[in-house]
């Protein structure tokens, strides 16, 4: 971001360097988003703290697929799967281990990533579509083994379990407006990591991988190493979404959206958000899941008055709206709306000389 | 292994791998003139068949805008989803020319998305059952074949129909790219396209016209398919298992997609003539499986180019 930053302003130690919320407005933004979000469920609709509850784990899903894509450059087409994978995780930890949830989450978030190392290690040898097609495949055998195997612990052919309720230090969450508590706090927690992970030692070896592997194994980057690790932070962060997802849903399978569309969807958001930045995931996530409900309204709407086509009313618009939407960014703002955001504070600073 | 079922499976698998093979072919063209890899074209053979089934009249008992004989209802779904191949490439794709990889995949796959929520919306989403097909499904060759499953390999008859339209398409195409100029244009546009351009080549006609094709082989695919399965939206999912037939023919290869779909439907078929219930219910993901295993132990696939970077 110091590329940005205008002249006459250079920082004096090196906390001020390191700080992530550097201006006094940021701190009251910062508080003024967390009071509102955290009481959501004290003014909000029940459709508003859903859809807050929804966004709260989408958005953690792509956090990890950032990590992976927008800083490593490694396309994943599996995002979605290795969310089942957490949300079994969580629960059979729960249910079998007799854990409580607060551990059971941070061990599904490790289950998950390391399955996820499984997935990546055909990054050692191959790029591009081809890894895309690789994390295609786990996301067509995730599902059906979690059909296929295990069938007392995973559901076997029913592709779902109950998952139970949330306790934390004796209080159980079990309405989604307690849950969301929850939520946000993990969301919180995830956010501060990414970012900090992003401008570390890390991050920057990601991006490095990502802009020209060859440079990077060159400056002395493990190539192998560094992508393995993306993919275990992806995992391990959709691990920690689906986890979530499960408890808050109180029901974790394959037909409880984790398809390839889903992952799909994430990708998407990405993209829309803005590939690479830390504030792309929560852009990209809120534009679509927002489009999402439009979709939906409209499609009712639409299938009140053709009451005779309902049917394809109702599940039409939402890849309409999502497939344009993400085509129309791809051509016109291929960096998303996080680059807007940019381009906008660089001209508000600039104001009135911004043209 | 189920052993007398094995004569019966090979035969399946075989004329199964012909319809993949056909699909993976119109991938193929597009990635070896464009370099994009297209994850909508199981969408495209979803329109064609869709587009055929209207055609012919199945939208509606009398009231149908249309009501051809299925040759003619193919032909106009054939032109209808070329220009649909126009059409994509000069907006979609057309703008992306430069763009990173990242982009031009997810730009296929909201093509994916767009496509099936508009062939929802203007066909319906409910399957048809009613599609024109030219062989009932029990219309059937007996070939007799001493230890098979009762001394007999049944075929279904559209099964051997698709298998020779995918094979004479591929060797089409193979014929078309050795012998022809446009198909030494196209090659040459798959290897360089500036080098392309300064030899005379016009570029985006080439892409254009891979685009036309590719959909007129998704038409034939959907048309195929349509009269196994009949037609629905699942056709664009179902279609996804030539994904691993294109990667381990090899990405860039005309034989290697005909080899990738028949090994791939062979290897479908032959899981199922397993002995073992689970090892039977793995047929949908033992492509996925294969895959995996082709992309570990031969990335560039069975007839692909190694490509080697140079800084």
């Amino acid at each position: 971001m110091s590329a940005l930053r205008p002249a006459g302003d250079f920082d004096r130690t090196y906390q001020q360097d390191m700080a992530i919320i550097r201006q006094p407005w940021q701190w009251v933004l910062l508080i003024v988003a967390l009071i509102a979000a955290y009481t959501v469920p004290l003014w909000g609709s029940a459709y508003l703290v859903t859809t807050v509850n929804r966004l709260a784990y989408t958005i953690i899903a792509v956090q990890g697929l950032n990590i992976l894509t927008g800083y490593t450059g490694q396309i994943s087409l599996g995002q979605a799967a290795f969310m089942l994978v957490g949300g079994y995780a969580s629960a059979l930890l729960v249910i079998h281990a007799g854990l409580p949830f607060l551990v059971a989450l941070p061990l599904a978030a490790l289950v998950t990533g390391l399955i996820g190392l499984l997935f990546g290690l055909p990054s050692l040898r191959v790029k591009g579509f081809y890894l895309a097609m690789a994390t295609l495949a786990a996301q067509f055998i995730i599902p059906w083994l979690s059909r296929h195997i295990f069938k007392d612990y995973l559901g076997g052919s029913s592709g779902r379990i109950d998952v139970p309720v949330a306790t934390v230090a004796g209080v159980a969450f079990d309405q989604v407006n307690e849950f969301i508590y929850i939520s946000l706090t993990v969301l919180l927690i995830t956010t501060l990591l990414t970012l900090n992970a992003s401008r570390s030692r890390l991050g920057r070896a990601f991006v490095a991988v990502r802009d020209n592997d060859l440079a990077a194994e060159l400056l002395g980057v493990n190539l192998f190493g560094y992508k393995l690790r993306a993919f275990f932070v992806a995992a391990m962060l959709a691990g920690v979404a689906g986890a979530l997802k499960a408890h808050s849903q109180r029901a974790v399978g394959t037909e409880l959206g984790y398809s390839l569309e889903e992952s799909i969807l994430f990708l998407g958001m990405l993209v829309i958000g803005g590939l690479g930045t830390n504030l792309g995931p929560f852009l990209g996530s809120t534009t679509v899941i927002l489009l999402e409900d439009l979709a939906n309204v409209v499609g009712g709407q639409l299938a009140v008055l053709f009451p005779d086509q309902a049917p394809s009313l109702l599940t039409s618009f939402r890849p309409i709206f999502f497939g344009l939407i993400l085509m129309l960014f791809l051509i016109f703002e291929p960096r998303g709306m996080a680059h807007r955001w940019q381009l906008f504070k660089a001209a508000w600073r600039l104001r009135p000389f911004s043209r | 292994m189920n052993w007398p079922l094995v004569p019966q499976q090979l035969a399946t698998g075989i004329l199964n791998g012909g319809i993949l093979a056909l699909i993976a072919l119109g991938v193929v063209l597009i990635f070896k003139s464009s370099e994009v890899f297209n994850f909508a074209q199981g969408h495209l053979v979803m329109i064609g068949a869709y587009l055929t089934w209207w055609f012919s009249g199945g939208s509606g008992n009398g009231g149908a805008p249309f009501d051809l004989p299925l040759w003619a209802a193919i032909l106009a779904a054939i032109l209808v989803s070329a220009l649909i191949g126009l059409l994509i490439e000069r907006l979609a794709l057309r703008p992306m020319t430069g763009q990173p990889l990242l982009s031009i995949i997810l730009m296929t796959l909201g093509l994916a998305l767009l496509l099936e929520g508009l062939t929802a919306i203007t066909f319906g989403a409910e399957p048809k059952s009613n599609f024109p097909a030219p062989f009932s499904p029990s219309d059937v060759f007996m070939v007799p074949f001493p230890g098979a499953f009762n001394d007999i390999i049944i075929l279904k008859k559209t099964l051997v129909a698709a298998f020779v339209v995918a094979i004479l398409a591929g060797a089409g195409f193979i014929l078309f790219f050795q012998h022809t100029r446009t198909g030494l244009a196209m090659r040459a546009t798959a290897e360089d396209h500036e080098l392309a351009r300064s030899v005379g080549i016009k570029v985006p006609r080439i892409f254009g016209l891979s685009w036309v094709i590719a959909g007129v082989i998704a038409t034939l695919g959907g048309v195929l398919l349509a009269t196994l399965t009949g037609v629905s939206l699942n056709l664009a999912t179902v279609v996804l298992i030539a994904f691993p037939a294109i990667l381990l023919g090899g990405l860039d290869s005309f034989p290697g997609a005909l080899v990738g779909g028949i090994v791939v439907g062979l290897v479908q078929a032959l899981v199922q003539a397993s002995s073992f219930i689970e090892v039977r219910n793995s047929a949908e993901i033992a492509p996925y499986v294969l895959l995996l295993i082709v992309l570990i132990i031969r990335p560039e696939g069975l007839f692909g180019q190694k490509r080697i970077e140079r800084v």
